[in-house]
Order: structure tokens, then sequence, then C-alpha cells
């Protein structure tokens, strides 16, 4: 009767093992991607890569069935996450529910092309990943008017044009652009505003 | 205003990717139209992501200024906790090469419109990508079949002209209509862009369309028509739906 009693606690201890040690979201991730996005950052990808890899890995094995589709599984996801990093905006939402959606889309994927041997990949469609999908700015609603606002923005001048290319078409935060550019954060927040303000003029004169 | 949509466990589902790939497009496209559902998507793949990897209680993070790498990884190595396996996929990962400058192509999206009988609407961005069969018509019905290859699964948009109706029927396994634009109404209400109808054996109905309308249709078998002469257009139920 020892021996029954026994398990149960073992597995008891194990699970508080396991819940302290893998299941801590390590309060860095996101900053981690941002690292990644920004300078290719081995170390910080590294760490991603460590936290992540063991449970999508199992989350792989339940969904797919096999030691090796799990493999790929995890191999898919991360290299998503090592290429769209710049994708991933931290206002947003938690980098763990980024690269669910991530992992989800591909599992989807294969799972169907087992099934069906379908390769029409439908994943990013159904759940659309790109932070742009639910932006705010209605601006770019439009491919006409997303073409208009380049042009407009090729005729600022120099030093705003870096800005508003930095911020809005390679998604660099204000203090990125600013270490980026050796200029005070305060000068990057100024161009940028005289920039919008100039854009807002443009905008409204085409369409009056 | 919508008034019609997937209940909360279907949605759960859904967002856990268990959904066959019809019933996903179609739960993805009213998401779409419909604010509400949005938010709730948004929180309940939070929570399959905490299931899945732990809770987060993260602030959003102000910038990278907050990171110190050294201190952060300090100096004992990663790379211990991973296996020959994991360290060649990770080196594999990381030696690809960079895929930059598709940033601002990414942000567009760009709307796919279609044309059947005169009317125009705009394909949910879930469909973009599959093949859709051209239009045949049928009286004031006219449907188009999409390729999406999913076992007994059927799903089409369907136009049905002014004035035009489905004679009454049943459906034999499930059927969920959502309503991509114009209005109908049948026995149980009035529907509007955006509802999500779901309909199974237990439901009679005879829809009818004032303004006309275009839904997008996903259906697990043929329907049935139920009332007098009707019935004999039971061959023709496997071409509506």
């Amino acid at each position: 009767m020892q021996k029954s009693d026994g398990i149960p606690q073992f597995v008891e201890v194990n699970n508080i093992i396991s819940s302290q040690s893998e299941d801590q979201v390590p309060a860095e991730l996101s900053s981690w991607l941002t690292l990644v996005a920004s300078q290719r950052d081995k170390r910080a990808f590294t760490a991603i890569f460590t936290f992540f890899a063991p449970k999508i890995k199992r989350f792989g094995i339940k969904q797919l069935n096999t030691e090796a589709m799990a493999a790929e599984l995890v191999q898919e996801t991360l290299s998503k996450v090592w290429n769209k990093a710049h994708l991933f905006d931290p206002s947003k939402g938690a980098a763990t529910t980024w690269v669910y959606s991530i992992m989800r889309n591909a599992s989807f994927d294969m799972l169907r092309k087992i099934k069906t041997k379908n390769e029409l990949l439908l994943g990013d469609d159904i759940w659309p990943i790109e932070t742009e999908e639910h932006s705010d700015s209605e601006v770019y609603a439009d491919h006409l008017m997303e073409r208009q606002m380049v042009a407009y923005v090729d005729q600022l001048p120099e030093a705003q044009q870096l800005v508003v290319k930095g911020v809005y078409f390679q998604e660099l935060s204000q203090e990125q652009l600013a270490k980026q550019l050796d200029v005070p954060i305060g000068t990057v927040k100024s161009r940028l505003r005289l920039a919008l303000a100039k854009l807002k003029e443009q905008v409204g004169e085409s369409h009056d | 205003m919508i008034k019609l949509h997937p209940e909360t466990p279907m949605l759960s589902s859904f967002v856990a990717g268990e959904l066959p790939a019809s019933v996903s497009v179609i739960i993805a496209s009213h998401v779409e139209m419909c604010s509400q559902c949005q938010q709730e998507v948004e929180r309940l793949t939070q929570q399959a992501a905490n299931a899945c990897f732990g809770e987060s209680n993260v602030m959003p993070m102000a910038g990278v200024d907050s990171v110190q790498i050294d201190d952060e990884f300090g100096s004992f190595s990663l790379e211990a906790e991973l296996n020959s396996n994991e360290l060649s996929m990770l080196e594999a990962i990381t030696g690809m090469a960079p895929e930059r400058g598709t940033i601002v192509d990414t942000a567009v999206v760009e709307d796919k419109e279609i044309e059947v009988s005169g009317v125009r609407f705009t394909i949910p961005r879930a469909l973009r990508t599959v093949e859709m069969k051209p239009f045949q018509g049928l009286g004031k019905l006219s449907r188009s079949r999409l390729s999406l290859e999913d076992g007994d699964i059927r799903t089409s948009i369907l136009h049905i002209d002014k004035g035009g109706s489905v004679p009454t029927h049943t459906h034999k396994g499930f059927e969920i209509t959502l309503l991509l634009q114009g209005s109908f109404e049948d026995e149980m209400g009035c529907y509007h862009a955006g509802d999500f109808i779901w309909l199974d054996g237990k439901h009679t109905h005879q829809p009818v369309t004032k303004t006309g309308c275009v839904c997008l249709t996903v259906s697990s078998n043929a329907i049935r028509f139920t009332k007098g002469v009707s019935q004999l257009l039971n061959p023709i139920g496997q071409f509506i739906y």
C-alpha cells in the first residue's frame, strides 16, 4: 500500500517542480523579441528558443501525434518568430499570445496537409497575425491612399522623412530611432509632430 | 447591428484550431465583421496561450533601453539546457537570411471584390486565397462552390436576387449561414449583414429576401425540401448548399 501512496506524492512533487521551472513566463520575453527584431540578437533568440521549444513540442505531439511532426512544428514556429519579430507589438498583447497564434496557424496548416493532402495554407488568413490588422490608423485601409501617403512622405524634409519611415514603415520605437539617428528623443518626437502635421495638411487638401 | 454570433464554446475551439477548415473560415469571416467577437477571440487566444505557455503578468515594456543584456543572461550558458537536436535547429534558424523589406507589403491587404448577377461584394479576407468555382444559376439563386476540400462539408457563396426565396426545407446535418450583404427573413426572424446563423435538423425554414442578399454557407449535408410539390426539388437540394 505504501507504494500506491508514494506515486501520487511523487507526481505532485514533480508538478510543483515543473510549475516552478516551466510555467514561469520570463518577464523579459517581449524585450527579447524586440531585440531580435531590431538587432537580430542571437542571445535574446536563444533565450526565447529555450523557453518555447519544449512547450511547442508538447503542443505538437498532442495535435500532430508524431515526434517528427512536433519537431517540424517547433522549427516552423520559431523560424517565423525569428523572421517576423518586427511584427510583434508589445502594446497589443503578451508575447506568449503572439507566439501561440503563430504556432496554432502553423499546426493547423500542417494537420490539414496530413489529412487532406491539401497544400493551400489557410492559417494566416483565418487568424491574421500581422499587427497592422488591428491598426487604428485608417490611412492604410486603402491601397491607393497608402501609395499616396508614401508619395507625400517622400516630399518631407529628409530629417522628418527618416523619423516617419522609421516609426510607421519599420515599426521602430521612438527610443530606438533616437539611438539610431544619434539625436535626443525629444528631437525625434518634435520631428514626428511636425511631419504628421504637414501630412495631415496635404491629405486634407487633396480631399477638398 | 449583428444579432447572431457563434457561441463561446465554438469560439474556443476556433481559437484552438480544432475546427474543420470550412467552419474555421466562416467563423473567421464573421469575426472580421464583428468587433464584439474580435474582442472575445482576443481574450480566448490569450487564455489558450496561458494554458500552453504559462501565465504571463508582464506589463507592456517601455523600450529596448530597459533591457540590459549582460545582466539578463548572466554568465550561465542557456545553450546548456538544449539537447543536440535543439541546438542544431537553433543554429539553422538563426543562420537564415533576413527577410527584411517585406514590412510594408504585409501591412496592405487588398480587398478582393467580385460581382454576381450585377451585385458587387467583398470576399472575406479569410477566403481570399481559396479558389472559387464559377457561379451557377437557378432562377433567382446563384451559387459558387469554394474549393476547400473539407471532407463532406461544403462551402459556397450563395446569391439570392431581390424577391427570391428558397422553398421550405430542413437540414440533415448542420448548416451555417453568414450573411455577407443584404438581408433575408424566415419564420424565425429577420437577418442582417454579419449575422451568423447555425441551423440543424431540428429547424425547418423558408428564407425570403426582399433586398437580395449574398451569403457564405457551410453545410455538412444536403438540404431536404419538406412541403408539397417542392419535395420534387429534393434532387436540387444538393445544388443549393
